[in-house]
C-alpha cells in the first residue's frame, strides 16, 4: 500500500488517467468485448507512432512536435504506392521504403533547425510542421497530377484532373501487415481480433529502442539530454546526434503513419497527418512520461489510457449529457490540457532548479 | 614535459595575457597563483581548447608537449593529446552513475551484428569491466563508495573526488601527461582538502606533470614543486616552494608598480566621523560570492574602497545592500533603517548602484542612451514627467535636453542620444552607466568594478570622474574593485574582505604585505 | 548611393521587400487582367481593420520579453462570451457592441490575471505554454456552448434544439456597424472609417501607455530583466500587466472582427486565431526582441492586403479554379508559418 502510495505521488498523471478510464467505462456501458477488440485495434495503429517520440526526449529535445512531417513522408509514399498499383505487403513495404528517404530529408531538415533554434526546439517544431503542412498541401493540391508530377489512378486525383482527393482509399495496402497473420478470440456473441504481426513489429521496436539506448550512441544521447555542454566538453558531437535522434524520430513516425493508414484502409489527405503529433504526445504524456523522461513502458501505458478515454468519451457525453458532442470536446480537451499541463509542470520545475 | 612559449592573448582589444612562458616537467607538480583576472582562467582555456578562444580569434604564442607543437583546437583534441582538467564547475552528468561518468565517452564496449554493419557506435556497453576500472579509480582516489551510485545526490566534495577518479582512470587506460586542477579545493573541507592534495603528489609521482591552481597561498606552497605567479596578464616571476612564502607570493600577486594615476589625493583635514551608512550583520545569497555578516560604516563624505580576492565577498556586499540579490541583516541609512531585496526603495532614498556586470545589469543594450539614461529615473522618482488627462508619462523633450547635457559634460562620444548604447566602447557605456545614476541625483553612490573592460586611457577618466562627484559634488562614495591600485588611487579607506567577512580597514599608503596578507586573511598586525 | 540602397534595404528588411514588390506585381497583374482593384483594395481596407486589434495585443507581450502570445484564444473567448451574451438578450447596434467589450473586458482581466500568473510561473517556455492553454481553454469553452442553456432561438440549433449553433449571424443593425460610421469612398475605395478609428485610437493608447511609468518597465523587463530589477521594477508584475493587456485587447478584437465580418463563429474557430496575427507582426518587423507599433501597423496592411488581393489574382492569372482547395489559403499556411520560423531560428533572435 505504501509502495502504491509513493508511486502514486511520484507520478500522479496515469493513475488519475486510470480513474477518469474506469468511471468513463462505468457510464457509458460500454460492452466488453467490443471494447477490447476497438482497443486491441487502437493499440495497434497507435503504439508504433507515440513509440517514435522517445528517442528525441532522451536526446533533450523534449515532445517532436515535428513527427507531423514523418507522418506526411509516410502518406506521400502511401499515396505514391497507389499510383503505382502495388498491392498488399510488397506494397507496404514500398511505401515504407519510399517514405525512408523523404523521411531522413524531413529529419534532417527539422534537426538543422532544432540546433539553430536551441531552448525552443518544441514551438520550432510545432511551427515546422505547420509550415512543411503548407508545402505538402501546394504539392498536393495544385501540382500532383499536373505535367510537373503526373499521376495517372483517377480515383486519387479530384475530377478536375489534378490535385488529390480529400479522402483516398488505400484499397491495395489496406491490412497488409494486419491480416498476415491474425488470431480471432471469441468473446461472448463476438470476436476479439488481434493482428499478431503488427503487435510483433510493436514489440520488435520497443526492444530497439531498449537495445539502443544501451549502446554507444543511446549513451552519448542519455549524456546530452541531461548536460549538453559537459557532453561537448567531453567530446560529444552535441549537434550531430541531437540531428540523427530527429532523423531516427521522423522516419519511425513515417512507418507509424504506415502502420496506422494500412489499418485504416483509407487517407484523409489533408488532415490525417495533422493531429497525429498532438494525439502521440498527449498519448505518452497521460503515460506519465515528461518532456525530460520518457520509456516503452510510458508510450503503451499512455496509448491504451488515452484511447480508453477516446473511445468512451463520445458514448459518456451522450449518458450523461444527452449529447455525444461532449464527450468529443470532452477528449480534445483532455488531449490540449494534459499538453498543456505537462509543459507548464516542465517549465515550473525547470525555473526552480535553475533559480535553487 | 609541457611547454608555454610566449603566448598572449587578447579579447577584443584588451591584452589579458602577455608573454607567457611556463614549463611543467614530468613528475612535477607547478602551481600557478594570481588574483582575479590575471589571466590563470585563459591560459588554461587555451589549453584545453575551450571554444571561447577560437570565437575571440585564437592565440599567439605556442604551445608544446615533449618538444613537439601542438595545436588545441577543441576539448575533446586536449583529451587526445593526454591533457586532462579537473574544472572548478563540476563536470558530471548528474543522471548517470559513478561509473557511466567516470567513462563518459570513454566507454567499454563490445561488438555486435549492428555495429558491425551499421555504425562502430551501435557497439553495446560492456559494464562489468568499466564498473572493475571505477572501482580502482576510485579506491585510488581515496573514495570508498559504491561505483554504481547515481551522482545527482552526492555531496560536493564527493563529486569533487569523482571527477579525480576520471583523470585517475585516464591515466591508466589512456596517454594522460598532464592534468591541471583548477581551485579544486575551494568547494571541499579542511580534510577533503588534505586529501586531494595527498592525491596529486601521488598521481605527480606516477610521472603526471601537473598544473595546480589556486589562490590558497598556504596549499599552493604546501603542495608544488615551483609557483608561477601571474598579474595582470603576465608572468610576474617563478618561485622554487621550499625558498619562498605567503608573504612574498601576496606581495607579488596584488603588488602593482603601474603608473600612478594622476589624481590629487583628497584633502584629509575634512572631518569624516558622521556614518551615513551602516551595515550591520549582512548576508548575501549571491552565487559565487560569500557574504557572511559583514559589519560596515560608511562616513558621509569619504570614497571608501572595498578589495578582496574574487569570490569572497566583495561584490556580493554591494549588490546585496542594492537590492539585486536576496540579503539579511540590517543596514541603516542616516539612521533609518534601509529595507533590504527592496530596490525601489533603495534608489527612492537616493543612492545609486553601478553594476560590476555593466552590460548585464547596468544596461538595456537594445534601447538608445535617452531610454538607458532616464528610464530609472522616471520610474522611481517621477523626473522627466508629464501630465495630460491624468496620465502620467515620459517627457521626451525634456529627457532629451537632459541627455545632451549629460553627453556633453560626461564626453560621451556618440552620434546623438538615439544611439543604440550596444554599438558603444566599454569606456562610453561605463559613462551612461554613470550618466544614470547621475540622474538619480544620488547622495550616495555604490560602484563595483567601474574600469573592468575598459582601455587604459578610459580607465583613468572613469577614475576621475568619481573623485570629482565625490570632491565637488559632495557624494560619498563606496567603490568595490579588485583592482587594488585603484582603490588605493582614490578611495579615503579601503576596507578588505575574506571568506565574507571584513579583516580590516586599511589606509591607502599601507605596505603591499599587509595588503597582501588581509586578502589571505589575516589581519595586520598593530605595531 | 550603393550604401545608401544597402541601408534602405537593411532598414525596410528583405521579408519586406519581397512581399511589397510580390503585391505591386499582383496590384500591376489585376490592372493587366482588367479585374475590380478598387474592389480588392477595399477588400483588403475591410480586413485590416478587422484584424488590427489582434496584432496589436502581441505588441506589449513582445516587448515584455514574453515572446508570441499564442495565447490570444484566452482573451477572444472572452470576447466571444460578451458578444453572444449580447445577442442572447437581443441588443443590437452600439448597445450590443459596448456590452459585448464591457463583458468581454471584464472576463478578460479575470481570465487574463490567470494566464499571467500561468505564464509567470512557466518563465521560459511562455510561448509552448500559452499555445497548448489557448487550446485547452478554446476545446473547454466547446463543451460550455453546448451545455449552457441559452434561450434565444436564433442562437441553438434548429433540431434537438440544444448547444449553440457553429456560426451566428448578427442582426443587420449590429453588423459592419463600426465599419459604417462616417465610411467613405476615396478614389472608389471604400474606408471603413469607424473600425479604423477604433484602431487608430488603440494604438494611441498604446503609444501612449509605452511612455507612461507601467509601459517603460514594461520595455525594461523585456529588455533586460536584471536591469529592471536594479531599477527597481517587479519583473514579474510588468509582465503581468502586459499579459493583461493583451488579453484584453485579444477579448476586444473579437468584437470588432465580429462586427466587421457580421458573423459569429464558435467551437474550435478561434483555436488557430493567434497565428495570423502573429504572422502580421513578424511580416511587419518584428524579432522576438524588438517589436514596435509600426511592425504591427505595416505588417497588419501587408499580410492583409496580400490575402486579399492574391485568391483572386491568381484565380484570374492562372485560371485555376480550386474546387478542393484554395491556393490563398495554402499561401497563407506557408507564409504566416514561414515568418513564425523565421523569427524563431533567426541567430540571436535579432
Amino acid at each position: 500500500m505504501k509502495k502504491l502510495t509513493s508511486l502514486f505521488l511520484s507520478n500522479p498523471v496515469p493513475f488519475i488517467f486510470a480513474f477518469l478510464c474506469i468511471v468513463g467505462l462505468w457510464i457509458a456501458k460500454i460492452p466488453l468485448p467490443v471494447f477490447i477488440n476497438d482497443m486491441v485495434t487502437r493499440m495497434s495503429r497507435n503504439s508504433f507512432l507515440t513509440l517514435s517520440l522517445i528517442i528525441p526526449i532522451v536526446v533533450g529535445l523534449g515532445l517532436n512536435f515535428a513527427i507531423v512531417t514523418g507522418a506526411m513522408a509516410g502518406q506521400i509514399a502511401a499515396i505514391v504506392v497507389m499510383e503505382l498499383g502495388l498491392k498488399g505487403l510488397p506494397g507496404f513495404i514500398v511505401a515504407c521504403v519510399i517514405a525512408i528517404p523523404l523521411a531522413l530529408f524531413f529529419g534532417f531538415s527539422v534537426g538543422k533547425l532544432f540546433n539553430i533554434a536551441k531552448g525552443k526546439e518544441m514551438v520550432t517544431g510545432f511551427i515546422a510542421s505547420f509550415f512543411a503542412n503548407g508545402f505538402y498541401q501546394l504539392v498536393f493540391l495544385f501540382i500532383i497530377g499536373t505535367s510537373i508530377i503526373p499521376f495517372k489512378n483517377t480515383t486519387i486525383l479530384l475530377p478536375q484532373g489534378w490535385g488529390v482527393r480529400s479522402m483516398v482509399d488505400l484499397i491495395n495496402i489496406q491490412y497488409a501487415l494486419d491480416s498476415i497473420f491474425r488470431i480471432k478470440i471469441p468473446f461472448g456473441r463476438f470476436f476479439i481480433n488481434i493482428p499478431v504481426i503488427t503487435f510483433l513489429v510493436i514489440a520488435g521496436l520497443c526492444v530497439a529502442i531498449n537495445f539502443f539506448l544501451k549502446t554507444k550512441m543511446g549513451q552519448e544521447f542519455k549524456a546530452i539530454g541531461q548536460e549538453p555542454h559537459v557532453s561537448h566538453i567531453y567530446g560529444i558531437n552535441v549537434d550531430r546526434n541531437r540531428i540523427i535522434a530527429t532523423m531516427i524520430s521522423i522516419v519511425l513516425a513515417s512507418f507509424g503513419q504506415l502502420i496506422f493508414l494500412q489499418n485504416l484502409g483509407t487517407v484523409n489527405t489533408y488532415a490525417s497527418h495533422e493531429q497525429v503529433a498532438l494525439f502521440a504526445i498527449a498519448a505518452l504524456l497521460v503515460g506519465g512520461a515528461t518532456v525530460k523522461k520518457a520509456t516503452v513502458f510510458n508510450a503503451l501505458l499512455g496509448v491504451l489510457l488515452f484511447h480508453t478515454l477516446f473511445v468512451v468519451s463520445p458514448q459518456a457525453g451522450q449518458k450523461l449529457f444527452g449529447q455525444p458532442q461532449v464527450g468529443e470536446y470532452f477528449r480534445v480537451f483532455i488531449a490540449y490540457g494534459v499538453v498543456a499541463l505537462t509543459l507548464a509542470l516542465h517549465a515550473m520545475k525547470a525555473k526552480y532548479s535553475s533559480s535553487s | 614535459m609541457i611547454e608555454f612559449k610566449n603566448i598572449t592573448k587578447e579579447y577584443y582589444g584588451n591584452t589579458v595575457l602577455k608573454d607567457v612562458s611556463l614549463v611543467v616537467k614530468k613528475g612535477e607538480i607547478h602551481g600557478v597563483v594570481g588574483e582575479n583576472g590575471a589571466g590563470k582562467t585563459t591560459l588554461m582555456n587555451i589549453l584545453f581548447g575551450m571554444p571561447v578562444i577560437q570565437e575571440t580569434g585564437g592565440y599567439e604564442g605556442e604551445m608544446l608537449i615533449d618538444g613537439k607543437k601542438i595545436n588545441v583546437k577543441s576539448p575533446k583534441g586536449a583529451m587526445d593529446l593526454g591533457i586532462g582538467m579537473i574544472h572548478q564547475e563540476f563536470m558530471l552528468i548528474p543522471g548517470f552513475n559513478i561509473t557511466e561518468n567516470v567513462k563518459l565517452n570513454r566507454e567499454i564496449t563490445h561488438p555486435n551484428l549492428l555495429s558491425r554493419t551499421v555504425s562502430q557506435k551501435m557497439e553495446t556497453l560492456n559494464i562489468p569491466p568499466m564498473r572493475k576500472d571505477t572501482r580502482e579509480a576510485l579506491k585510488e582516489a581515496g573514495l570508498g563508495i559504491d561505483e554504481l551510485l547515481p551522482v545527482i545526490g552526492l555531496p560536493v566534495g564527493y563529486k569533487q573526488f569523482i571527477e579525480v577518479a576520471r583523470e585517475i582512470d585516464k591515466a591508466g587506460t589512456d596517454n594522460l601527461k598532464l592534468l591541471v586542477f583548477d581551485e579544486p579545493t575551494a568547494v571541499l573541507t579542511e580534510s577533503e582538502a588534505e586529501k586531494l592534495l595527498d592525491i596529486i603528489r601521488l598521481l605527480a609521482q606516477k610521472g603526471l606533470a601537473i598544473l595546480f591552481i589556486s589562490h590558497r597561498l598556504d596549499e599552493v606552497i604546501k603542495v608544488s614543486n615551483r609557483v608561477t605567479i601571474l598579474r595582470d596578464g603576465e608572468k610576474i616571476g617563478e618561485k622554487d616552494s621550499k625558498e619562498t612564502n605567503i608573504m612574498e607570493l601576496a606581495e607579488l600577486m596584488v603588488g602593482r608598480k603601474l603608473k600612478k594615476l594622476e589624481i590629487g589625493f583628497k584633502d584629509k583635514s575634512a572631518p569624516m566621523n558622521q556614518s551615513v551608512l551602516k551595515i550591520r550583520n549582512l548576508e548575501v545569497d549571491m552565487p559565487g560570492e560569500l557574504v557572511k555578516g559583514i559589519d560596515l560604516d560608511v562616513k558621509k563624505g569619504e570614497i571608501l574602497g572595498i578589495g578582496g580576492l574574487a569570490g569572497h565577498g566583495k561584490i556580493g556586499i554591494t549588490n546585496g545592500v542594492a537590492g539585486l540579490f536576496p540579503a539579511r541583516g540590517e543596514v541603516f541609512y542616516n539612521d533609518i533603517p534601509l529595507p533590504l531585496n527592496n530596490p525601489f526603495t533603495f534608489l527612492q532614498r537616493k543612492i545609486a548602484f553601478l553594476s560590476e556586470d555593466r552590460r548585464g545589469v547596468g544596461l538595456l543594450l537594445m534601447e538608445s542612451i535617452d531610454t538607458n539614461i532616464g528610464l530609472t529615473a522616471f520610474y522611481v522618482n517621477s523626473r522627466f514627467s508629464r501630465t495630460h488627462l491624468g496620465i502620467k508619462y515620459l517627457n521626451a523633450r525634456e529627457l532629451r535636453n537632459w541627455s545632451l547635457k549629460m553627453i556633453n559634460e560626461l564626453d560621451i562620444r556618440c552620434v546623438g542620444p538615439h544611439q543604440v548604447v550596444m554599438s558603444l566602447s566599454g569606456g562610453n557605456q561605463q559613462k551612461i552607466c554613470i550618466a544614470r545614476a547621475l540622474t538619480m541625483e544620488p547622495e550616495l553612490l555604490f560602484v563595483s568594478e567601474p574600469t573592468r573592460g575598459i582601455d587604459v586611457g578610459a580607465k583613468q577618466k572613469i577614475l576621475e570622474l568619481i573623485v570629482k562627484l565625490n570632491k565637488d559634488m559632495g557624494m560619498t562614495v563606496v567603490l568595490t574593485s579588485s583592482e587594488l591600485q585603484e582603490l588605493r588611487t582614490i578611495s579615503d579607506r579601503i576596507a578588505i574582505v575574506h571568506h565574507g567577512k571584513i579583516v580590516d580597514i586599511l589606509e591607502p599608503d599601507t605596505s603591499d604585505v599587509d595588503f597582501g596578507l588581509a586578502m589571505a586573511g589575516i589581519r595586520r598586525v598593530e605595531q | 548611393m550603393k550604401e545608401q540602397i544597402r541601408s534602405l534595404v537593411k532598414t525596410v528588411g528583405i521579408p519586406r521587400l519581397i512581399i511589397l514588390s510580390f503585391l505591386l506585381l499582383l496590384l500591376v497583374l489585376a490592372l493587366v487582367t482588367g479585374m475590380d482593384v478598387k474592389r480588392l483594395l477595399t477588400d483588403s481596407m475591410v480586413r485590416v481593420g478587422r484584424n488590427g486589434l489582434f496584432v496589436l495585443a502581441l505588441l506589449l507581450p513582445l516587448k515584455a520579453g514574453l515572446g508570441l502570445n499564442f495565447g490570444l484564444p484566452v482573451g477572444i473567448i472572452c470576447g466571444l462570451i460578451g458578444l453572444v451574451l449580447g445577442l442572447e438578450w437581443r441588443l443590437t447596434g452600439l448597445n450590443y457592441i459596448l456590452f459585448a467589450s464591457v463583458v468581454g473586458t471584464g472576463l478578460a482581466v479575470i481570465a487574463g490575471y490567470f494566464y499571467g500568473v500561468l505564464l509567470n510561473k512557466t518563465k521560459g517556455q511562455e510561448m509552448m505554454v500559452g499555445t497548448y492553454t489557448g487550446f485547452a481553454m478554446v476545446s473547454l469553452m466547446c463543451i460550455f456552448w453546448l451545455l449552457i442553456p441559452f434561450k434565444n432561438y436564433a442562437l441553438i440549433w434548429a433540431i434537438g434544439g440544444k448547444g449553440l449553433r457553429t456560426t451566428l449571424v448578427l442582426p443587420a443593425q449590429t453588423a459592419q456597424f463600426l465599419d459604417n460610421i462616417l465610411s467613405f469612398k476615396l478614389v472608389g475605395v471604400g474606408i471603413p472609417t469607424g473600425t479604423f478609428l477604433i484602431f487608430a485610437i488603440f494604438c494611441l493608447f498604446i503609444y501612449v501607455f509605452l511612455r507612461t511609468k507601467v509601459g517603460l518597465s514594461i520595455i525594461a523587463v523585456g529588455a533586460n530583466p536584471l536591469f529592471a530589477l536594479a531599477s527597481g521594477i517587479k519583473e514579474n508584475k510588468a509582465r503581468m500587466q502586459a499579459t493583461l493587456l493583451s488579453t484584453v485587447l485579444a477579448a476586444l478584437g473579437i468584437v470588432i472582427f465580429a462586427q466587421s465580418f457580421g458573423f459569429i463563429q464558435l467551437y474550435l474557430a478561434p483555436l488557430m486565431m493567434a497565428f495570423p496575427a502573429i504572422a502580421c507582426i513578424l511580416i511587419g518587423g518584428a524579432t522576438l526582441r524588438k517589436a514596435s507599433l509600426i511592425h504591427v501597423i505595416i505588417g497588419t496592411i501587408l499580410f492583409h492586403t496580400l490575402l486579399t488581393i492574391t485568391l483572386p489574382v491568381v484565380t484570374q492569372a492562372v485560371a485555376i479554379t480550386g474546387e478542393a482547395g484554395d491556393i490563398t489559403e495554402v499561401l497563407r499556411v506557408i507564409i504566416s508559418h514561414g515568418m513564425i520560423l523565421y523569427a524563431l531560428t533567426r541567430k540571436g533572435g535579432d
